[in-house]
């Protein structure tokens, strides 16, 4: 390894920390990202970094990355003052980084991707076949099956995230950042993944960790550091330390993680799909044979791995992705297989999109702008053909209050926004419309525990007001919190439906592996009822009448 | 809302520079060329704006590129990028033309509104095409409006050699012109003794047209969304092809009414060309691109940025005049505008987050902020 060679020199004394960012201050236009911080990491340890979208964790690990440099404060590896300077610098240090959103080419293989951006040393071309080797013994070495040979278009999420973290460790990092390295895996990946990550610690590793699953950072963590608003509020260890306490430490006050669900008794069939099938973006059946109701007053939630076929049935329901022949969606019994967003809309469906910037607003439009993006048309807001601004200004102003959106005009371009801000910009917009049936993607993905708490209390005042909702979401907690019905995705089907009450972590877990579907039952048989930390302050009886029953029978038999 | 202000006045500021930077470029081309750049700006200022009647035809050169400019900043605020202004304009020049040469004897009050129209509807047409291409079969605009340019032009050539050709000319010397149209047909002169006509306040009132349109209008919200982000359009109900298409029209609408201000604005009141590919337009098609990009694509902002690129083309002939100096010269002036313009948005970003930072603004500060600008101003 030739990144040896530059690495500074080792200090082996265990008893000197790993690493140590003393009082570090890093100041942007108008904001302070990190006041004052001091992290510290020994080795052999999970030390947990939480907070929540702003807190300044991602500032305070970018300088460690030598992305950006510290206003003030000094940065001590293996007991020796250091200025990193770039990530060709830190990656020299043995500072490795897995990222939430993976690095990898997916059209090369896995030994390219690993070989990708090593100095090539004295030779003109990196010898593929050493880094393969070398690939097959790290991956023996902590139990990370990969095929150097194969392409990573080809792999998993939970593989790919393999594939980073044999990057790193082929680089020969001593000391490993993980950014919410389980957002995109199966509890049982967790599992695994956290079964590696131990053995890396046990071999001398020092991990940092981040993320906002708190019963994971519980689990594997053997300290943990709480920013908020770039400052640290707290340290703790797991022991001392429950979900509610952690939550209230991140957010700095109470917070409600299981908001209270009201007894609603279901109505009639709001949304309802018949063996819908969508064609995906590489030509693959992305949506293949979807059975599944949607009645008025009940939150069905679908879980999932991402990337089996749940972004592709919320944009066919929206009316933006095409079904198959022999698809049927109906909304309020109007059939909307072939129409687009503008009559689905008509139809009484709301929207809030899984890619909030994307597909959900315009960055570049102001408040005011997106909050009328669907409405904008509206007779009211019309005198001869043009805008009237004060009744446009009135009732945004109304919305923003209503939901609490934080922005400092309506002319603020609201990219400039956070992403709670944002998500309850959207969700104004969406409400407004008084919809029969709401669509909602990922709803809280990315949001802040305060935004996300909002967010809930709004889903359930809908469905206590009889709408249909149809929430689509990969975070199991936010699923077994909201749903009455589960429905579980796997490579284009409903594989399982359960009602709410006999749903487990690891059942749907299973499912969501695409465990068939009598082995997910078993499981379920096992363990009657819910043991999910989210449900602590939430009686099971709480949940949808037994009525529900019917509809959990499995849709997807075959 | 300081920032606000700051960072608009820099929107005016930075291409003021770029501009001046451009026309030291041009002095250094003049003293190249073996005259003195101050005689040279002082030729050029007298060309354009010396007398009532130069200033007048400076107007009327700027009339084709407001008209145009105007037109692009609709299309390209809609993310479609209208290269066709050529084309357009003479496709409506020929509608408006042929509309004049069949029914002369239409009174002006009737005939002058529509050949204007029909200048509109041919420049609409031609420009549709290329949106219909790109909404539905995803064909790039840039390619296919060029290539309209082309197919237009050989049009136009066939059309006044043949079919629409000055009877006096077959006998003659066959050049590629109309003969004289009827005077129900021209543009009234609104300033006797100069060559002031209606098509400036035609131009004028387009150019405040597509500023309410854009900014007044639910059409110029869905056009301005689908050209921010026509995903999130599209899911919210705005259908991105039609505005696409509907874009691409009125942009093409406003090159064929320039087209037709062309025509009947002009001193011999008949269409011709050289057979060239800028005989009859004067590349008007292009520098009303060149002229609303100078003005920020905004509407308002291309008026003057439209009158300045006028008084360059008059000023340029007057430097021809005055100091044998080619008038081509202008054209390489405009390209080097467009260089400084273009690349001075990034100084200008640089300039406004410099400006954010000691002010302790937000992180975030793009182009948006002018946008705030406009619309907050409103």
């Amino acid at each position: 390894m030739e990144s040896l060679a530059t690495a500074p020199e080792r200090v082996e004394n265990t008893d000197v920390p790993l690493l140590e960012m003393r009082n570090i201050t890093k100041r942007f236009p108008g904001v302070v990202a990190n006041d004052d911080v001091s992290f510290d990491l020994r080795r052999g340890e999970v030390h947990t970094l939480l907070g929540e979208n702003g807190a300044g964790k991602s500032t305070l690990m970018k300088i460690l990355f030598g992305l950006y440099q510290p206003d003030e404060g000094q940065i001590l590896l293996r007991g020796n003052p250091v200025e990193i300077t770039s990530p060709t610098n830190a990656i020299g240090m043995r500072i490795g980084m897995v990222h939430q959103h993976f690095m990898l080419v997916p059209t090369l293989s896995v030994a390219e991707n690993v070989a990708l951006g090593l100095k090539p040393g004295w030779r003109p071309s990196t010898n593929l076949g050493a880094v393969s080797s070398r690939i097959v013994e790290i991956s023996e070495r902590y139990g990370l099956a990969v095929d150097p040979s194969i392409e990573v278009w080809k792999l998993s999420v939970g593989e790919r995230q393999r594939v980073e973290i044999i990057k790193a460790l082929y680089r020969d990092a001593e000391l490993l950042v993980l950014d919410e390295p389980t957002a995109v895996l199966t509890p049982q990946e967790v599992d695994d993944l956290f079964v590696i990550l131990r053995q890396m610690t046990a071999n001398g590793r020092g991990l940092v960790f981040i993320s906002h699953k708190l019963h994971e950072v519980i689990e594997l963590s053997d300290r943990i550091t709480v920013l908020r608003n770039g400052r640290v509020t707290g340290h703790t260890v797991p022991a001392d330390a429950d979900r509610h306490q952690l939550a209230q430490m991140m957010v700095g006050r109470e917070v409600v993680l299981a908001p209270d669900k009201a007894s609603v008794e279901p109505g009639d069939v709001r949304l309802s799909l018949r063996d819908v099938k969508v064609i995906g973006d590489r030509g693959t059946m992305a949506v293949n044979g979807v059975d599944l109701d949607v009645r008025a007053g009940e939150i069905v939630g679908i879980a999932g791995v991402s990337g089996n076929g749940q972004r592709e049935l919320a944009e066919t329901i929206a009316g933006l992705r095409p079904a198959r022949r022999g698809s049927v969606v109906e909304i309020d019994g109007v059939d909307v297989t072939a129409a687009n967003s503008a009559t689905t809309r008509a139809a009484g469906l709301a929207y809030v999109p899984e890619e909030r910037m994307k597909d959900g607003a315009i960055g570049e439009f102001d408040v005011k702008e997106n909050l009328l993006l669907i409405n904008h048309d509206d007779s009211r807001f019309l005198r001869s053909g043009l805008f009237r601004s004060e009744r446009m200004a009135e009732h945004c102003h109304r919305l923003v209050d209503a939901f609490s959106v934080k922005t400092p005009s309506l002319e603020t371009p609201t990219k400039s926004l956070s992403g709670g801000n944002i998500q309850k910009l959207i969700l104004a917009r969406e409400l407004d419309s008084s919809p029969t049936v709401l669509l909602a993607a990922q709803p809280t993905r990315g949001v802040d525990i305060g935004a996300a708490e909002y967010i809930h209390s709004q889903l359930l005042a809908q469905r206590a007001d009889g709408v249909a909702i149809l929430m689509i979401s990969e975070d199991l907690d936010e699923i077994l919190a909201l749903a009455d019905r589960i429905a579980v995705m796997y490579e284009g089907k409903v594989v399982s439906v359960l009602d709410r009450p006999s749903a487990t972590r690891e059942g749907l877990g299973l499912a969501m592996a695409g465990a068939t579907v009598g082995e997910a039952d078993s499981f379920v048989a096992d363990s009657p009822i819910a043991d999910s930390p989210v449900h602590d302050s939430d009686g099971p009886d709480s949940d949808g009448p037994e009525s529900a029953v019917a509809d959990s029978e499995v849709t997807d038999a075959s | 809302m300081r920032r606000v202000v700051g960072t608009r006045v820099l929107g005016g500021v930075v291409p003021l520079g770029a501009a001046l930077v451009a026309f030291l470029f041009g002095a250094v081309m003049i003293l190249a060329l073996g005259a003195n750049p101050l005689d040279g700006l002082v030729a050029m200022v007298d060309g354009a704006f010396g007398t009532p009647d130069r200033l007048a035809t400076t107007m009327v050169r700027a009339a084709p590129l407001l008209l145009v400019g105007a037109g692009i900043t609709v299309a390209f605020r809609s993310r479609v990028v209208n290269i066709g202004g050529e084309g357009q304009i003479v496709i409506g020049a020929l509608l408006g033309t042929a509309i004049a040469l069949t029914i002369p004897d239409t009174p002006k009050i009737l005939l002058l509104p529509i050949v204007l129209l029909a200048g509109m509807v041919g420049g609409a047409f031609w420009g549709a095409i290329p949106g219909v291409l790109k909404a539905y079969a995803a064909v790039n605009e840039i390619l296919s409006t060029i290539m309209l340019n082309l197919v237009a032009i050989q049009v136009m050539n066939v059309l006044l050699r043949g079919p629409m050709i000055d009877p006096a000319e077959l006998e003659g010397s066959r050049i590629p012109q109309t003969q004289r149209l009827t005077d129900n047909a021209a543009l009234p002169i609104l300033v006797p003794g100069t060559r002031f006509h209606l098509g400036i306040v035609i131009a004028i009132a387009a150019a405040l047209t597509v500023w309410v349109v854009l900014w007044r209008t639910p059409l110029g919200f869905r056009l301005r969304a689908v050209g921010y982000n026509p995903d999130a359009a599209r899911a919210s109900g705005i259908s991105v092809e039609r505005s696409i298409v509907t874009a691409m029209a009125i942009s093409g609408s406003l090159s064929g009414l320039a087209g037709a201000v062309l025509v009947f604005g002009s001193e011999s009141l008949r269409m011709v060309t050289d057979g060239s590919s800028v005989g009859f337009t004067g590349s008007a098609g292009f520098n009303g691109i060149v002229a609303a990009l100078f003005g920020g694509l905004h509407p308002l902002w291309t008026i003057p940025s439209s009158f300045l690129f006028g008084s360059l083309l008059t000023g340029a002939n007057n430097l021809q005049r005055a100091l044998q100096i080619p008038a081509p010269l202008a054209i390489a002036l405009n390209g080097i505008i467009v260089i400084f313009v273009v690349s001075s948005g990034r100084v200008r970003h640089l300039i406004e987050d410099r400006m954010l930072r000691e002010k302790g603004g937000l992180p975030h500060s793009h182009e948006t902020t002018d946008d705030v600008a406009v619309t907050g101003e409103v």
